[in-house]
């Protein structure tokens, strides 16, 4: 994951073997693949605008991969028909790929892909041209096909919450450097530097550190001994509120608070409260709270 | 458009097209048989133009499969690869059709006529190029040269490389990802180039005239057979002569460039069009339509 432009794709397609890196090399499983040509790496590739053979059916596409292996015809078929049910296109069979919508054709990228038993499926940017809702429920059928299948997947994107949600491992890529690579929940919690604290979710700055605004308490009293600040806005966005502060030191900072840590504060514009950062057992308690 | 400009419009344009297309071309047919289907016969039946029939169906034989290839391989040059002096390539495919047909016949017999540069070197080897067969091919093939490559460049810029990589990541080779995925694609801009090409070459008369020495029965093309006939007051063998290319052209036209279906398609008014074609256009909004989870 990384912002566009940051080399994400370019180092996916060095993967693949469809460009070559200038230094470094290329290993899986242990072998090195540096030298050997795209079409012997046996890597899954889908393409971000899926790359369909336009003048070839949804049949004849998946099948492409063991037609220039030159595998009987029986069990190409067989094949195709299990990878066509394996991601719900199976009635589509005979059409174009014209004729199908973006999900289906990413599918059908998937599958056609998937149908030469790629050592490793390469994935690029595989839902960006979808629209919000259709790009939600992919997600979700992709982790369930990936725990199916069990293919190791490398996965390209630019959206964090696409990345938290289906990645075991995340690596964050930025102008060409890898910045930090580990677990979802590790990199969110403890990250490196600043572009990633900021790059992974919503950050603010407290005393010249930067926080996330969720790890921010807001107290009526200055008992705790949190600094200063005065309400500026409060923001309802749904299941969060937003509350922004001026802090007596002039700069500015924001919280982002659960409806009920809002309820409880009951706080409006202008009003003075101190903020400080939640201790680990403090969020906890917060947490319990929220939920009861 | 306001629809009271329409009728007028179409007028012009079908008025201008009769002008200078379909009443020369008619009175052609109609004078070549005037006196009769016998007549017309007899004239292209003669040994010359029957000669000049073979020797254009043979320069078109091999002039069109050699543009054929290099048109193909200079559009996948100029497509897949930057490299310094592309744009000097680029202009360089145009060129044939920038210059007079008599300018390229003229610089193929300074370049390779007798006193011409390679001319004595080949002359030394016994080849013979100009006022010789494959001086006729060269001419031909040279003012031909930019069809192929005007029709299939912009159609494999617009492709990308997308597919082509996509199968090669599934194991096809090089060759086998051109055969099986770019040439399907660039199928029908090919056909078009390819007859464009032929009806240049068997119509081509400047380029061939000057490095032909258009000798009857031996170096004289169908175009120079009729030239020939009418300076020699035998307007019927020139009318059939016109006739029979005329023909020629049509069968190419038909069984090449006749892709009926691309071709309706291309008119079709937008209420027919297929779904598919806005879906191309904006994936997103379709996938609102059509989501895919719901099979």
């Amino acid at each position: 994951m990384g912002p566009s432009g940051g080399g994400k794709s370019t180092l996916l397609r060095v993967v693949a073997g469809l460009e070559s890196p200038d230094s470094g090399t290329v290993e899986i499983d242990g072998q090195d693949l540096t030298g050997i040509p795209a079409r012997q790496r046996g890597i899954g590739f889908c393409f971000q605008h899926y790359a369909p053979f336009r003048h070839l059916t949804v049949r004849r596409n998946v099948a492409f991969g063991l037609e220039v292996r030159r595998r009987p015809k029986a069990e190409i078929r067989a094949k195709v028909d299990e990878l066509l049910e394996l991601v719900r296109i199976a009635h589509l069979a005979d059409r174009y790929p014209s004729e199908l919508s973006g999900g289906q054709r990413q599918r059908m990228a998937l599958a056609r892909a998937l149908a030469i038993e790629p050592k490793v499926l390469l994935l690029d940017e595989p839902f960006g041209a979808l629209d919000a809702q259709v790009r939600q429920q992919l997600r979700v059928w992709l982790r369930e096909l990936h725990e199916k299948i069990s293919v190791t997947t490398v996965l390209v994107t630019h959206d964090q919450e696409e990345a938290m949600e289906v990645a075991d491992r995340l690596a964050i890529i930025n102008e060409g450097r890898l910045e930090q690579i580990g677990a979802p929940a590790e990199i969110y919690d403890k990250p490196d530097n600043e572009f990633v604290m900021k790059f992974l979710g919503p950050a603010t700055e407290l005393d010249g550190a930067w926080v996330r605004p969720h790890d921010l308490v807001i107290h009526n009293e200055p008992g705790i001994g949190g600094q200063g600040a005065w309400v500026e806005r409060i923001t309802h966005l749904g299941f969060e509120v937003r509350v922004d502060l001026k802090l007596d030191n002039g700069s500015s900072t924001w919280v982002q608070l659960s409806r009920g840590a809002a309820a409880e504060l009951d706080a409006v514009p202008g009003d003075q409260v101190w903020v400080s950062r939640a201790t680990p057992s403090k969020r906890q308690g917060a947490l319990t709270e929220v939920v009861s | 458009m306001k629809s009271r400009w329409r009728l007028p419009l179409r007028t012009v344009a079908l008025g201008y097209l009769a002008l200078l297309v379909v009443v020369p071309v008619g009175s052609v047919f109609y004078r070549a048989f005037q006196h009769g289907f016998t007549a017309a016969w007899d004239a292209v039946t003669t040994p010359e133009a029957v000669h000049a029939l073979w020797l254009t169906l043979l320069v078109v034989l091999i002039a069109v499969p050699l543009n054929t290839v290099f048109g193909v391989g200079v559009s996948l040059i100029l497509a897949r690869h930057r490299f310094r002096g592309a744009w000097l390539l680029d202009a360089f495919v145009d060129l044939p059709l920038a210059v007079s047909p008599v300018v390229v016949g003229l610089a193929l017999v300074l370049v390779y006529g007798k006193t011409g540069w390679f001319g004595n070197w080949l002359a030394g080897h016994g080849i013979q190029i100009i006022f010789s067969f494959p001086g006729i091919v060269m001419a031909s093939a040279t003012v031909a040269l930019p069809y192929v490559v005007r029709e299939v460049l912009p159609v494999l810029q617009e492709i990308g490389t997308d597919q082509e990589q996509a199968a090669t990541t599934l194991g096809a080779s090089s060759f086998t990802a051109f055969r099986r995925i770019t040439l399907p694609s660039i199928r029908r801009s090919l056909a078009y180039g390819v007859t464009l090409t032929t009806a240049r070459v068997l119509g081509e008369f400047g380029a061939v005239v000057v490095v032909s020495g258009a000798i009857a029965g031996r170096t004289q093309t169908m175009t120079l057979f009729i030239q020939d006939s009418i300076d020699n007051l035998n307007p019927v063998g020139a009318y059939a002569g016109a006739v029979i290319l005329a023909i020629i052209a049509l069968v190419v036209l038909t069984v090449l460039g006749g892709d009926r279906e691309g071709r309706k398609a291309k008119w079709r008014s937008p209420s027919d069009q297929s779904p598919s074609d806005s879906e191309t256009l904006s994936p997103s909004t379709t996938s609102v339509l059509m989501s895919p989870m719901d099979h």
